[in-house]
């Protein structure tokens, strides 16, 4: 189990540049596998064009209580990019005044920067449709400072949205670190305690299962089935829904892919099972991801590719809703990932 | 240098086989894909059957097939093992079944 993130391992695929070339060298550079691009101008679906902004998505740090294997973050104890309180204002103002309805928290774990709870307390205000907060679980039992975190959430009627990879406690450890599936089980018995995730109830409680390994998620229907079964019948754990998320080629998965030898038929698995109905309703189309520095980007993982949008609105700073739609969405070979099979976005499959 | 009778990439040239026989290929590959859709039984369950005939036939290429399926639809690796010991006891039952037709033919020559 990793400590530290690449970067500070000071590990070649810390730095983006490499992972792209990772991507676009190999077996798609010599014609074996098609180029994303390749493949989605087989169907005409080339370029991929942004539709109205309907998600937005704010990166608040990059600083986790966690080291998780998969991490497309690189998150870990150890990163310091954090959002200040001055960019916050400028998100305010982007909320306040874009047609968005969803608002979407991530991080690292966003609830360890300083101004998360002034951020929430804010964007509250705004009566924005669907208020998510992505939270891994365990920051919720980290600290003492954390354990009323349900009781926030529920009083700002936030959208709780946290990883939980398996309902078994070896894979779940196995790729989230010793102890994170008992504390995982303690926070939603928490979370449950104060009305998130039961049957009927407003407080919205969803999992986010990606795969433990170098496979594509199965089928989203059938996961939630038997992750309800399993996580009532052991804990008498409710939840709303499960999204099924595929792990993306890059950062420490792409790591892990290729110190295991898995590169290459994982990027097979994922050409193969490539749906142009899910090119349809990429996240990408409706969604704007926004880096704890306030840079857009077309998704969470080009920007962890350093890979800005296709604008000339490419800052929170100089927002603007009416350049960007219709943008054209900056590809790579990782984007494979979100049209595999039934598709994957931040909000389960897609197609 | 020898090469080896199975190459692991080659299950990823199964679908060529309709190249040579398109009707009966094209047959096959509908039928495969209709016994493993959801019906009486589950996907799930099948996928669990489908890998312990993988081992009872001995063939590796239904050996990662069926184990990366399985995988995805998140069956343990408990639930994997235990899958494989069904098909092992029926393997070994069949074997030891047989030892009853020795018996009586024993009993026969030399009762």
């Amino acid at each position: 189990m990793a400590t530290k993130s690449l970067k500070k391992l000071g590990n070649n695929l810390a730095q983006s540049n490499k992972q792209l070339e990772i991507l676009s060298n190999g077996i798609f550079k010599s014609g074996e596998l098609p180029t994303f691009k390749n493949k989605i101008s087989e169907t005409s679906q080339s370029p991929i064009k942004a539709k109205k902004l309907e998600i937005l998505q704010i990166n608040v740090g990059y600083m986790c209580n966690q080291v998780c294997d998969h991490c497309h973050v690189d998150a870990g104890p150890d990163r310091k990019e954090i959002m200040t309180r001055d960019t916050m204002r400028q998100c305010l103002e982007v909320i306040k005044n874009s047609g968005a309805h969803t608002l979407d928290l991530t991080g690292g774990a966003p609830e360890m920067n300083p101004d998360f709870r002034w951020f929430v307390e804010e964007a509250a205000k705004v009566g924005i449709k669907d208020f998510i907060v992505r939270s891994n679980l365990t920051i919720i039992r980290a600290n003492k400072k954390y354990y009323d975190l349900p009781e926030f959430f529920k009083k700002h009627n936030v959208h709780v949205v946290s990883s939980m990879p398996h309902w078994t406690r070896g894979k779940t450890d196995k790729q989230r670190g010793d102890g994170v599936f008992d504390k995982s089980i303690k926070a939603l018995q928490e979370l449950n305690a104060v009305g998130y995730g039961m049957p009927g109830s407003d407080l919205r409680l969803d999992l986010v299962y990606n795969p433990s390994g170098a496979f594509l998620p199965g089928d989203q229907v059938a996961m939630e089935k038997d992750f309800k079964k399993a996580l009532m019948d052991d804990f008498g754990i409710e939840f709303h829904n499960l999204f099924a998320i595929t792990n993306l080629p890059i950062a420490r998965f792409l790591d892990y892919l290729i110190a295991s030898e898995n590169y290459e038929d994982y990027m097979y698995s994922l050409v193969e099972a490539y749906n142009p109905a899910a090119v349809e309703n990429v996240m990408c189309t409706n969604t704007l991801s926004i880096s704890w520095d306030g840079y857009l980007f077309d998704c969470d993982f080009n920007q962890m590719l350093e890979l800005p949008v296709n604008s000339k609105s490419r800052h929170i700073s100089e927002f603007n809703e009416e350049l960007l739609e219709g943008r054209n969405i900056v590809i790579s070979q990782h984007c494979y990932g979100c049209t595999a099979g039934a598709g994957s976005s931040c909000q389960g499959v897609v197609a | 240098m020898s090469k080896p009778y199975y190459d692991a990439a080659d299950l990823r040239k199964f679908g060529k086989i309709t190249e040579w026989s398109e009707e009966l290929g094209t047959k096959f590959f509908d039928y495969y894909g209709k016994v493993f859709e959801e019906g009486a039984l589950t996907a799930r369950e099948k996928s669990l059957i489908a890998l312990a005939v993988a081992h009872t036939e001995q063939c590796p290429y239904c050996i990662d097939a069926y184990t990366k399926d399985t995988l995805q639809r998140g069956i343990t690796k408990e639930q994997m093992m235990e899958a494989i010991h069904v098909g092992a006891a029926i393997k070994s039952g069949a074997t030891l079944v047989h030892g009853v037709q020795m018996m009586n033919k024993v009993n026969k020559l030399d009762g």
